[in-house]
């Protein structure tokens, strides 16, 4: 496709072909310029980290820098693989994505639902905007307002808990419940924001079938089974697909404001685990072998969960 | 409409239960609203409450008389305007070149880039990264890592594309050049979308906080996220100091370490909070996009 018949551009072509991919930059060189920036950007600040990674093979010194530092095989995987500690890490992480499979994942599809069925729009935008707040709030924010509220001295929920009898727990700090404070306020932070999709979807079912339905003698909850879900299970099965893809990419914003010490045997995962002894313990090659361990596998669940997604649907991300 | 009784009891167990969902999302911030302006003693009292017995808006003086705020937000403000500059610049000298069909090798530079969003380095060599280009401790730690939203990017290169190419051909006949095209007919056309990308940035930035945590060393260039980080999880004393170095648990029993961090959280969120409301449609519109092209 020809668009600018530029006579200059022509000149300075010359003896390259006009046609040919060389003729081409040269013809839009005004857009090659502008490209070239952007260009630069990928690869200093992308490229060049994954290149970075060869030092998960190496025994990384400062003085040394990536290039000079002796090669040594597989020896920090085989460590990681070895140590008890990485595979805890690993657990924590396979054990909250699960966890967050089951209960962080409907929850917006059951909210949707909800309001789906509110005609006073009035109402139903407040409830929409209220639920979308702790979506503009880092996790710096939402964690010290956790904190307070969950607090065993003074915080809210233990002062109703203790109403009924039930003596403080500092959920914080508890094994037993660390992880239910993850998935709960992942799920007060995802919730609202997380039936915009569904919403949508939602708002394409034709109203004819509820009508047909009801002369059919159809209550809400069979209304609901009979024409809402199966309307939108597409988008409820591509969804479903990528929160698979994303298993292994931990919320390290959310776990490293929360947690602490006590509930690393619970709330250790690979992200914090790389932060830790990556950053604070300067292991920077035996870290980023686990990071390449995990990026291999996220990248391998994304392309995986792509591959199956196109086959169920016209969806895909390419 | 004529609606049944079950459809009733049904809508009105409806009502009931989002309010009830609505309240509890609010019910943490709420106490956080009433412990900051609650005495000391009250705020350390065991018992609940929805309403402080006494307000008191010491801990705010406090919390105003803190340097480090105001430190805090003037370089979230710095942060917000440089990066932004960048990002908005080097997204559209991207995605414009990138919407062109005639672009060479259009679909090979494509790949390049959407390879880098399931493909990463990864904390330590970003790290090392940083460190090696001797850039850490300054302000390009902070924005040039993230000088390009790939998603963001390929966003308004798909909306680039879906204006029509008349428009292009007829200015080039004119005379114009590629610049000139983009400058004075697909920028205005794309405002919604440019607006929409930018506000998107703007709360990516205000809220950012990890890479101030491990790049900047130098307290007086920490971000807002990173001193409240610091105030309220790490309870790090230095930070809570108010101007002249007074140390604030020992002159005043109105206040108390709690309500000085509720009140930090309430100083350093009323900004977003306060936006949000109205900046909400340009974020769902933008995740409307990305969910019919994903």
């Amino acid at each position: 496709m020809s668009v600018s018949t530029d006579v200059s551009t022509q000149k300075t072509v010359g003896r390259i072909k006009a046609g040919s991919t060389l003729g081409k930059y040269i013809r839009y060189k005004a857009l090659v310029i502008m490209f070239l920036p952007g260009l630069i950007y990928y690869i200093v600040f992308h490229y060049l980290p994954m290149y970075g990674l060869i030092i998960s093979f190496k025994d990384y010194r400062i003085l040394d820098g990536v290039m000079a530092s002796p090669w040594v095989g597989l020896k920090h995987f085989k460590a990681a693989f070895a140590s008890t500690e990485f595979w805890s890490v690993f657990n924590n992480t396979l054990i909250l994505s699960g966890f967050k499979l089951i209960f962080n994942f409907p929850a917006p599809i059951i909210l949707s639902l909800l309001l789906n069925e509110v005609y006073n729009m009035k109402f139903k935008k407040i409830v929409q905007t209220i639920t979308y707040l702790p979506h503009f709030l880092s996790w710096v924010v939402l964690s010290g307002i956790l904190i307070d509220f969950l607090s065993p001295g003074s915080g809210p929920l233990n002062m109703i808990l203790s109403t009924i009898g039930i003596k403080p727990i500092y959920f914080v700090g508890s094994r037993v419940w660390f992880r239910q404070v993850l998935i709960v306020s992942s799920i007060w932070k995802g919730i609202g924001w997380g039936t915009i999709v569904y919403l949508a979807a939602l708002s394409g079912v034709n109203p004819e079938l509820y009508e047909a339905c009801k002369i059919d003698g159809a209550g809400k909850m069979k209304q609901i089974i009979h024409v809402t879900l199966p309307a939108i299970s597409p988008v409820i099965v591509i969804m479903l697909i990528f929160e698979v893809g994303h298993m292994v990419n931990d919320d390290f914003d959310q776990i490293f404001n929360l947690y602490n010490p006590a509930v690393y045997s619970v709330g250790d995962v690979l992200s914090t685990y790389i932060y830790r002894m990556g950053l604070e313990n300067m292991l920077y090659s035996y870290t980023s072998a686990i990071g390449l361990f995990k990026n291999l596998i996220a990248f391998g669940l994304v392309v995986g969960t792509n591959y199956i997604s196109k086959r169920f649907s016209e969806y895909g991300l390419w | 409409m004529i609606r049944s009784r079950q459809e009733k009891t049904f809508s009105i167990f409806n009502y009931i239960l989002l309010s009830i969902l609505a309240l509890s999302t609010l019910y943490p911030f709420w106490d956080v609203i009433r412990v900051s302006l609650s005495t000391a003693a009250e705020a350390n009292q065991m018992g609940f409450k929805l309403w402080p017995e006494k307000i008191t808006v010491e801990a705010y003086t406090y919390v105003l008389q803190n340097r480090f705020i105001w430190v805090g937000y003037k370089n979230t403000i710095i942060r917000i305007l440089v990066g932004m500059s960048i990002q908005m610049t080097l997204m559209i000298c991207v995605a414009y070149p990138l919407s062109k069909k005639y672009f060479p090798n259009r679909s090979f530079w494509t790949l390049i880039i959407v390879f880098t969003m399931f493909f990463k380095g990864g904390m330590i060599p970003d790290f090392l990264l940083i460190r090696a280009m001797n850039i850490d401790n300054t302000i390009w730690a902070l924005v040039l890592p993230r000088a390009i939203d790939t998603f963001a990017m390929l966003i308004m290169r798909n909306n680039f594309m879906s204006l029509p190419d008349s428009l292009e051909e007829s200015a080039k006949i004119d005379g114009a050049g590629d610049l000139k095209v983009l400058i004075s007919i697909i920028l205005p056309m794309s405002k919604p979308i440019l607006m929409t990308v930018a506000l998107w940035g703007i709360v990516w930035h205000w809220n950012a906080w990890f890479d101030c945590l491990i790049y900047i060393r130098d307290s007086n260039k920490y971000v807002l996220q990173a001193i409240l980080r610091k105030i309220i999880i790490d309870s790090a004393p230095q930070f809570s100091e108010i101007a002249g170095g007074v140390d604030i648990s020992t002159i005043d029993t109105n206040t108390s370490q709690t309500t000085i961090k509720c009140a930090t959280i309430i100083v350093s969120t009323i900004p977003i909070v306060a936006i949000y409301p109205f900046i909400q449609k340009y974020f769902i519109k933008g995740m409307m996009v990305g969910a019919l092209k994903g």
